[in-house]
């Protein structure tokens, strides 16, 4: 492939003149935000580059949120803002100045676990747990997304509202990967769950 | 990632206005964005944040269409039920891409400018026109399984990944855009990705400065609408090829394809061949193709899917 490379661009050098490059800043610019985070204002100064999953680690200690991939594909990094579930590595902390943000932390803590916190405890749905805090934050919103009648992929007929079905929950935990394939246990302690509610 | 400047400007005419400065670059979702500027695919040194603009509203139109804001969610759209009912397609196609977290915080206008997916556009050691105009295409001559097989040049080979957008085209969507000088423009969804020639590095018909306030629906189209996507997981993956369709009763409709160019691919003449059938109407709608080795296997993929379509339309009638 390397050899093909190299000829695609002998090829192609002879093409159109570079375009001219933008300004480039090198000296890094810091901002002020303010991050509302289970329920507490924390006012910080960042450099406008960090991510929100990295505001929350590294700045305030949050360390509950995991930083797998870092490029949106895992969902270890998962939390809520505003009460939708989002990848916190995709977006930047000064993009979420007065956004109510709640982390695996603000769900549940040992002496008061969340339900689905519970669920995961009792079907055994991790190893080594390490994606398990960003599928706790994406099961408890997939309840309510399907509660809000929001359609999948594997929604049969699309007008109706969603059904509580494994098939609909399993599609919807697509952006959860775990490593150490623990799904059908996942699986289990989110219908679990469902079932309580419903 | 290199350092950047940020602001939140406090209309669309702001918006425009900063986004045409040089090394400037609208942040909405940020999904595919921030990605890029993590490998430094896209170096911009100041961010537009438009999150504050208020186009996140889905409005019916005095035609009986929908004027979709920029910024409504994935997730809103799809979930809409005017569009559940009435726009189906765009639904299905919403729901069959990315995950719930990415269609969270993914918009209407980011998913149409999201930046291919192609391998060696990813990888910064290898040479690539889309990347850097002129360095050369790695792709051609490389893994090109995920790769176009039609209107592509010898400069790119590159797919456009929305499944949005295909949906859209068969829709006859039209884009509403805002220059920096004030200027609103409507630009049919035929012409508004680009097909790659010699200059692969420029996608759409926006200038720069411009800024995208809204998806026009037109009226309903009716008749089945489906979405199918052929991919090599069952979910959170793109397509290897994708076939948005409107069939109606005995077999006339629509039909537009993903996967296999670098723009959503519509041929309106190859839709009089559907009532002959899905051999028939991929012979049309592809002529032409040049696959490699490696995605030849597209061709029989879009006919086997678009049978598929038809068929079960013929079931249901």
């Amino acid at each position: 492939m390397a050899g093909s490379a190299t000829a695609g661009a002998q090829a192609l050098a002879k093409g159109s003149e570079p375009a001219p490059s933008p300004p480039r800043s090198l000296e890094p610019v810091h901002s002020r935000v303010r991050l509302r985070v289970n329920g507490t204002d924390h006012d910080l100064e960042v450099d406008t580059r960090t991510s929100l999953l990295d505001a929350l680690r590294e700045h305030l200690h949050l360390t509950g949120t995991k930083k797998g991939c870092d490029h949106g594909q895992c969902g270890a990094c998962t939390i809520m803002v505003d009460g939708q579930r989002i990848n916190s590595c995709l977006t930047l902390a000064v993009m979420h100045e007065g956004d109510a943000i709640t982390t695996i932390e603000g769900l549940g803590t040992p002496d008061k676990l969340h339900p689905m916190q519970a669920a995961f405890i009792s079907h055994d749905g991790y190893q080594c747990g390490y994606c398990t805090p960003g599928q706790i934050c994406s099961a408890v919103a997939v309840l309510e997304e399907i509660g809000q009648g929001i359609p999948s992929h594997v929604t049969a007929d699309i007008s109706a509202a969603p059904s509580l079905s494994a098939d609909e929950i399993r599609e919807r935990m697509s952006g959860n990967i775990c490593r150490c394939g623990a799904y059908s246990n996942i699986i289990e302690a989110i219908t679990e769950v469902a079932g309580r509610r419903a | 990632m290199i350092p950047f400047t940020y602001e939140r400007p406090g209309s669309p005419a702001e918006a425009a206005a900063a986004a045409a400065k040089p090394g400037a670059k609208l942040i909405a979702g940020g999904t595919n964005l921030l990605d890029l500027m993590k490998l430094e695919i896209e170096t911009p040194v100041h961010l537009v944040d438009v999150n504050g603009l208020a186009l996140d509203t889905i409005e019916a139109t005095g035609d009986g269409g929908l004027r979709i804001g920029a910024l409504v969610s994935n997730t809103d759209l799809a979930a809409d039920a005017r569009v559940r009912r009435d726009y189906a397609v765009l639904s299905r196609a919403l729901v069959s891409g990315a995950s719930g977290q990415l269609r969270n915080k993914a918009t209407t206008a980011g998913n149409l400018l999201q930046r291919t997916r192609c391998p060696y556009f990813y990888d910064t050691a290898q040479p690539c026109n889309k990347r850097s105009p002129g360095s050369g295409c790695s792709a051609i001559g490389g893994m090109t399984r995920q790769l176009a097989i039609i209107g592509a040049s010898e400069a790119c080979i590159a797919t456009h990944p929305s499944d949005m957008a295909v949906a859209l085209r068969v829709l006859d969507a039209e884009i509403e855009t805002l220059s920096g000088e004030g200027t609103t423009r409507r630009i049919p969804m035929a012409e508004f990705h680009r097909l790659p020639g010699d200059t692969p590095e420029i996608e759409t018909a926006l200038n720069a400065g411009n800024l995208i306030t809204a998806v026009i629906l037109p009226r309903p189209v009716p008749g089945r609408h489906v979405y199918r996507k052929v991919r090599d997981r069952a979910s959170y993956a793109f397509a290897l090829v994708s076939v948005a369709a409107i069939i109606e009763d005995g077999g006339r409709g629509r039909v537009a394809l993903g996967g296999v160019a670098h723009k959503p691919w519509r041929v309106e003449a190859a839709e009089s061949e559907l009532a002959r059938g899905a051999r028939a109407t991929t012979a049309r709608l592809l002529e032409g193709a040049r696959p490699s080795r490696d995605n030849a296997f597209k061709i029989t993929l879009v006919e086997r899917t678009l049978d598929a379509i038809l068929s079960d339309a013929r079931g249901a009638q």
